[in-house]
């Protein structure tokens, strides 16, 4: 009950603070994180809403893709909310606050521009928490099958004969 | 299929099932001779394959602990993954893009031709081109190389297209899709290419020639060869005579077991082969087996490597069709002008979305690598592969620190750039950069090299004992009745993809075994 308390109140902290300054991209609840639109809901369970949802803007400044929606990078960073990771990450979204801090004034949510979260992350590009969260997205977010017809990807082709009588010298431009 | 006992020292043990291995097994079993083949991975055929490049990695890729040092940015991108081979029957061959080029003349020769490099350990091979010619062909009929005897070439795929125009306009003539073990008609008895892509992840249609599914059923049809699977080889046995005796092995359920034989081949590439030998070190050779020249892992080459891709206004959609779908061989002649000695090969690569964001530029973050995959649908690529220069230091060695799951010494992949891999990798960087642009490219991205797929001369063939391993049957100068069968007899490199040279000389060295058994000399 005092947890959920706690979260209540990050909520409407959280929502401030985000409605404000970042554009708004989540809205937390009780225990849950959601898109403002509503697309995708997460139930965070061993991270505090806000240390979550810092950690998925995180994942977002070190492979910012604007056609790639927060859905993706909260399935990227989802595994890190489990107890046994849970005193890693809090570990390091602290330090993470601390230099956003120190360095621009704010916490890391409340910096508006990815220039200046940049600045902080490369400030601890090679610790081993960013290296941790930077090497996990790579295939995390990369290797979503789901995020590949973003990128124009086909995946799989086998299973549709191949390209043979589907476009493998279809280009018309050169 | 056959059965052999394990006290049987009548058969000749092959350790390893690739393209060295794999085809020797084949071979041999074809001429009578009793073959036991200890493979470490699994038996995967077409039907097994997947169209998904990191799940098609857990499934083939060799990732027993390794260790790295030396300069090369794999030691600290990939440090515990040096190379990119396989763990299954057929070895990389099931990987393999296919391409299947000849060395050049002059490549046979590179101490005589290209004369004393500061660093390097150039020697001349004791075979030549004119040796090797009849076994090339061999080699070609085998695996149905494309534009070789009556085999027409496989048609361009648009990342090939792309890559040809650009060549034509810079002038280079010498541009087509490539000599490719992949069948490119239906008059063969393995189906054609059906522009899949994900060549890399083994052909699922069997397209692309492999000893996992054409060779090892070949030679067990015979009734003379028996393939033992995850059979990880762990020391190689001798008598008093210094000869071999057999080998100790792990089988499938984790038990060391011993099957004798009257002739031992390694043949588990170039990390895995100087390894073993080291890890069979004995009071007799306390440096490991045939290695009185101190030469076992030792001038370890994995190619002067490195790709270009670039980005342009319209789609590409690269990963359609052939992975390695076109070459230009312009630039693998010597010539010295260039300011490096030996010559490199330009030839398409495709990697898909998860791959490409993995080896693109290993570590990289922020928007200047983002934009670049942002751009994916719209790029072309190229692999550049070159002459590297042998080195005495870049080699294998036993990390005693580190042990793998049987508890045997992992081997340590030390690899620095010779000076001249660095001055033609700049060369080929310029060159398939300008090749792209001459085509309208709005980007393009210099990229390094990615782990080994190309793994040579830990094992070096000379006529002389004091220079090398293995004679020029790939017999060890030690011990006479252990070869070497795989790329670790690699004297030098050349510019081309080792395999068909692995191949030619796998053909030729069964047919010298066979000679000499039929002969009662070994």
């Amino acid at each position: 009950m005092i947890n959920q308390c706690k979260h209540k109140e990050m909520t409407r902290r959280q929502l401030l603070s985000r409605a404000t300054v970042a554009g708004a991209s989540f809205v937390v609840g009780a225990g849950f994180i959601a898109a403002p639109n509503g697309l995708w809901a997460l139930e965070v369970n061993a991270l505090e809403p806000a240390t979550f949802a810092t950690l998925v803007q995180m994942a977002r400044d070190i492979y910012p893709h604007d056609k790639v929606g927060d859905a993706f990078y909260v399935i990227a960073v989802k595994g890190y909310d489990t107890a046994e990771n849970a005193p890693t990450i809090i570990a390091g979204i602290t330090d993470l606050d601390n230099r956003s801090q120190t360095q621009k004034g704010a916490k890391y949510l409340d910096i508006g521009w990815e220039r200046d979260r940049v600045d902080i992350l490369r400030s601890m590009e090679n610790n081993s928490f960013f290296q941790m969260i930077r090497g996990g997205l790579v295939t995390g977010l990369y290797n979503q099958k789901s995020v590949w017809p973003i990128f124009g990807y086909e995946g799989s082709s086998y299973e549709f004969g191949g390209y043979i009588d589907r476009g493998f010298n279809d280009i018309n431009w050169l | 299929m056959a059965n052999f006992e394990l006290n049987d020292d009548n058969v000749v043990v092959i350790i390893g099932t690739g393209a060295g291995g794999g085809v020797l097994a084949n071979e041999l079993a074809q001429k009578g001779i009793s073959v036991v083949s200890l493979e470490a991975g699994g038996r995967h055929l077409p039907d097994d394959f997947i169209n998904d490049e990191w799940d098609s990695f857990g499934q083939l890729a060799w990732t027993d602990a390794r260790t790295t040092s030396g300069d090369w940015r794999v030691a600290t991108d990939f440090s515990g993954l040096p190379t990119w081979l396989v763990k299954s029957v057929g070895g990389a061959t099931q990987h393999w893009a296919g391409a299947s080029l000849r060395f050049q003349e002059h490549e046979w020769k590179t101490r005589t031709v290209y004369g004393q490099v500061d660093g390097a350990t150039l020697l001349d091979w004791p075979i030549d081109a004119t040796e090797m010619d009849s076994w090339y062909t061999k080699a070609e009929d085998k695996l149905d190389v494309t534009r070789t005897g009556d085999r027409p070439g496989l048609p361009g795929n648009n990342n090939y297209l792309i890559f040809e125009k650009g060549a034509k306009a810079l002038g280079y003539k010498d541009v087509h899709t490539g000599r490719m073990a992949i069948n490119s008609d239906d008059k063969r008895d393995r189906l054609m290419c059906q522009q899949t892509g994900f060549c890399f992840q083994g052909c699922k249609w069997g397209a692309k020639w492999s000893a996992g599914y054409v060779d090892i059923p070949q030679g067990e049809a015979t009734g003379n060869l028996e393939v033992r699977t995850h059979s990880h080889v762990a020391r190689i046995l001798h008598n008093a005579a210094g000869k071999v005796t057999g080998v100790e092995y792990f089988d499938k359920d984790g038990n060391l077991q011993m099957q004798k034989a009257r002739v031992v081949c390694v043949a588990g590439n170039s990390i895995e082969s100087p390894r073993l030998l080291l890890n069979s070190a004995s009071n007799m050779f306390p440096n490991g087996l045939a290695n009185s020249s101190d030469q076992v892992g030792r001038n370890y080459m994995r190619h002067m490597t490195g790709s270009v891709y670039a980005a342009f206004e319209k789609p590409v959609k690269m990963w359609r069709g052939t992975t390695m779908a076109g070459i230009i061989q312009d630039e693998s002649r010597h010539d010295p002008s260039r300011g490096f000695v030996g010559g490199y090969e330009m030839e398409t690569l495709a990697l898909g979305l998860p791959f490409m964001a993995a080896f693109l530029d290993p570590g990289a973050w922020g928007r200047e690598f983002t934009t670049a995959l942002d751009a994916y649908e719209n790029m072309a690529g190229m692999w550049l592969v070159g002459e590297d220069m042998p080195q005495t230091d870049n080699r294998v060695t036993l990390n005693t620190d580190v042990t793998d799951q049987f508890g045997l010494p992992t081997p340590n992949v030390h690899f620095s750039d010779h000076e001249n891999d660095i001055l033609m990798r700049n060369h080929a960087y310029k060159q398939g950069q300008a090749v792209y642009e001459a085509v309208g490219a709005t980007r393009t991205f210099p990229t390094p090299p990615y782990p080994s797929t190309h793994n040579l001369g830990t094992n070096r063939m000379s006529d002389n004992p004091e220079e090398g391993v293995v004679n020029k049957w790939g017999q060890t100068h030690d011990i006479e009745n252990l070869f070497v069968s795989d790329g670790s007899q690699f004297t030098t490199g050349a510019a081309e993809n080792p395999t068909l040279t692995i191949v030619a000389l796998a053909i030729r060295q069964a047919d010298h075994l066979a000679r000499e058994m039929s002969a009662g000399d070994l």
